[in-house]
């Protein structure tokens, strides 16, 4: 009887040791880099952490036997401050992964980074289609929305509800021409007419002129080409203008359910916005959405809930491929299907984009509304092969060879 | 040293030969931290500091040696960034060569910038400085080869001379070392120079400088655009290290910060704005990873600092007792 013991323990630590080979350094390590105090600390910040702890938490806290462990810091929007981070994390701190990566300028420099050392990025704060274009490495991931999936959403899908003809109040920078252009090309493809644009200066606070513009060009929908504190000022004087009640929609081509939050519902009511997650969409999203509000105090953004569904399925692919090498975990995560709270039935393309549903939303208005956080009506909802560039039309490396 | 035999150190109660031996022990001590820094701590982490060191000792160049506050060395770090990144990447010139374009350029942008802006005095110097340099920013988040808010990303770091790989991060550092004590040196020396006394005396009094038969706005424009050209040093080097360029070295914050930076180090020494830079660079980088958030407790220290230390760390510790055995001049 002895004997069996000793030989059961011995082998259940031999199985111990094999399996702890696979793992290259007995535990996976995420880290979260994100802006935690500056500008997108709302949409993203301390809440993507909490979010990446309540995946870890739905496997257990640990993969394949190896703890995982979650670690995070404020990049601070700074680039350099990122980076230096980023480099130690993997090549000190054994990080296996780095996820979230706010602002487009830190995510590709982290990206580049870490696909040079073979790590493995998944990008949910971030933005800019660069980062699945010539940027795309073998083990990057662009996980929660783009930059084209939001013009592309808001574009045809209010084409589509009426919204025929536009006018564009275009931030005056790359940022602001490319939303204005993505969302032309989809406007005029769905049928609709360009009335016009105006450019404003970044960070402008005073809107009048080119709201008088704007209500002048008689357009259906005013295309709010801009983000952040532009995008908040333009709709706070639009309502004071009186463009919705005249009959005019507005249109935000890069808004989350934090700006909504912080407008409120009288100035926002009737805006257009295109998200990639909703709380209050079906049992599954409302569950994660509460967890997250107990934890939180809010409800998720739509990164936030796509950083818990990179971590999620990054421990998925772990154990799926027995391995948490970057390249076995690359190629399982691209030929599974992603299915949790935030994305349903969704596949991952070659060039690492996460071919996940859109929403195209509209603000209810403050009658409608039964409660706090309930904002949206989900006007349209988009396949993800529609609303994502096509993976050959990218510029991926990896896809056009 | 030729240092002790141009300026007169002797403060009434030290002994200016025991000094000697403890400027140079400590002179030792700054070479085996410098040396041995990539060894003990993460060597990104190091050469950043050392590209910030010099960008803040630059900037001393102007606000402690001349008294004139700018607000605008962004423009001049974070363009010589861009120019540089740009060479190297999309020219493909070697990293020598890059740098240099990029300390050219900040050069030629403190020229014009410069001319302008020490027509005036004081604050207005400040503000126009700063409304100059937010027209380069906005220049550089308008201009395609900047590549907006994405900015100039994976830079080569290259063959420097075409033969040393830069690429093996201890070789990168000991180049960075090299270009920051040159950099250094030559601050060093522009200060101890006549011109460096002309300056000090500006600052004194320009009046009288003036009433002297000193033709003060040549020299305050010299020291403007010796400023810039050694930011520039600092910001093109900093973008082979990082390898990249974007919009927060040209952002008025990284003007703000290198104010910040002197200011906790000391105006007017050599070795504040280096130690401040080191300082302000750890904050930012250990704060990072902590829950406390950084830009409250950077402003604490900041706050901390003008109450407490109103000369700098550096500038305290010349003053104190313990300065002054050691034989540390005090800025003057």
């Amino acid at each position: 009887m002895k004997f069996l013991y000793i030989t059961a323990a011995t082998a259940a630590l031999l199985a111990g040791a094999a399996s702890a080979q696979e793992i290259s350094d007995g535990k996976i390590k995420i880290g979260i880099l994100n802006d935690q105090s500056g500008a997108y600390s709302a949409l993203g910040g301390l809440g993507s952490v909490e979010a990446a702890k309540m995946a870890v938490e739905e496997v257990g806290g640990t993969i394949l036997g190896m703890p995982v462990e979650i670690v995070s810091a404020d990049h601070q929007n700074k680039a350099d401050v990122g980076s230096s981070i980023a480099r130690e994390w993997l090549d000190a701190g054994q990080v296996d992964a780095i996820m979230d990566l706010t602002t487009s300028s830190v995510a590709l420099a982290v990206q580049t980074l870490a696909g040079e050392r073979n790590k493995v990025t998944m990008v949910t704060g971030g933005g800019t289609t660069e980062l699945t274009g010539k940027a795309c490495t073998p083990y990057s991931f662009h996980w929660a929305y783009d930059t084209h999936a939001l013009a592309v959403g808001t574009g045809s899908a209010v084409v589509a509800e009426g919204g025929d003809s536009w006018f564009f109040l275009t931030a005056d920078y790359a940022f602001g021409y490319s939303l204005e252009e993505n969302t032309t090309k989809t406007v005029e493809a769905a049928g609709g007419k360009i009335l016009g644009s105006v450019r404003h200066p970044l960070n402008n606070t005073d809107f009048s002129a080119f709201l008088l513009q704007a209500q002048a060009s008689g357009s259906k929908v005013v295309g709010l080409a801009s983000a952040g504190t532009d995008t908040q000022n333009a709709i706070k004087q639009a309502a004071e203008f009186g463009l919705t009640q005249a009959g005019q929609n507005l249109a935000g081509l890069l808004l989350m359910i934090s700006d909504v939050h912080g407008l409120g519902l009288q100035a926002a009511q009737g805006l257009y916005l295109t998200e990639t997650f909703y709380w209050d969409r079906d049992d599954q999203s409302r569950d994660f959405g509460n967890r997250y509000k107990e934890r939180t105090g809010a409800m998720p953004t739509m990164v936030q809930a796509g950083t818990y569904s990179a971590v999620l399925s990054y421990l998925k692919a772990i154990e799926a491929a027995n391995s948490d090498d970057a390249a076995a975990v690359s190629k399982q995560l691209k030929s599974m299907t992603i299915n949790d709270a935030f994305a349903r039935n969704a596949t991952v393309a070659p060039n690492g984009r996460l071919m996940n549903d859109v929403f195209l939303m509209q603000v209810k208005t403050p009658e409608e509304s039964k409660g706090e956080w309930d904002y949206y009506n989900v006007r349209a909802t988009i396949p993800g092969a529609e609303a994502y560039m096509k993976p050959a039309e990218a510029g991926c490396p990896l896809v056009t060879g | 040293m030729a240092r002790t035999s141009e300026i007169p150190t002797s403060e009434p109660g030290s002994v200016p030969t025991m000094g000697r031996g403890v400027q140079l022990l400590l002179l030792a001590l700054g070479a085996v931290v410098l040396i041995g820094a990539p060894f003990v701590v993460y060597p990104v982490f190091a050469m950043t500091m050392l590209c910030f060191a010099l960008f803040a000792a630059a900037f001393n160049l102007l606000l402690g040696y001349t008294g004139l506050l700018s607000f605008g060395h962004a423009a001049f770090f974070g363009g010589a960034a861009y120019f540089t990144a740009h060479a190297a990447k999309v020219w493909g010139w070697n990293p020598e060569f890059a740098l240099a374009l990029g300390i050219l350029g900040a050069t030629g942008l403190g020229l014009v910038i410069g001319a302008i802006a020490i027509r005036r005095q004081g604050i207005y110097f400040a503000m126009i400085t700063l409304a100059l340099a937010q027209m380069f920013y906005f220049f550089c988040l308008q201009v395609p080869f900047t590549h907006g808010e994405d900015g100039i990303q994976a830079v080569p770091r290259g063959l420097l001379f075409g033969f040393i790989d830069l690429n093996d991060t201890m070789t990168m550092y000991f180049f960075v070392l090299a270009v920051f004590v040159l950099g250094l040196l030559l601050i060093w020396r522009f200060v101890n120079s006549p011109f460096g006394m002309i300056l000090k005396a500006i600052r004194e009094n320009e009046n009288r400088a003036v009433s002297l038969g000193y033709a003060t706005a040549q020299y305050k424009l010299g020291a403007f655009v010796m400023s810039a050209a050694l930011a520039g040093m600092a910001g093109g080097l900093k973008a082979l290290v990082m390898q990249f360029a974007t919009l927060t070295d040209v952002d008025w914050h990284m003007s703000g910060q290198v104010v910040l930076m002197t200011l906790i180090g000391g105006i007017g020494t050599l070795l504040g704005p280096v130690l401040g830079a080191g300082i302000v660079i750890a904050l930012q980088n250990l704060l990072a990873t902590s829950a406390f958030p950084v830009t409250i407790i950077t402003g604490l220290v900041f706050m901390v600092c003008v109450m407490l230390f109103r000369r700098g760390l550096i500038g305290e510790l010349a003053h104190s007792r313990l300065g002054r055995a050691l034989g540390l001049r005090p800025p003057g």
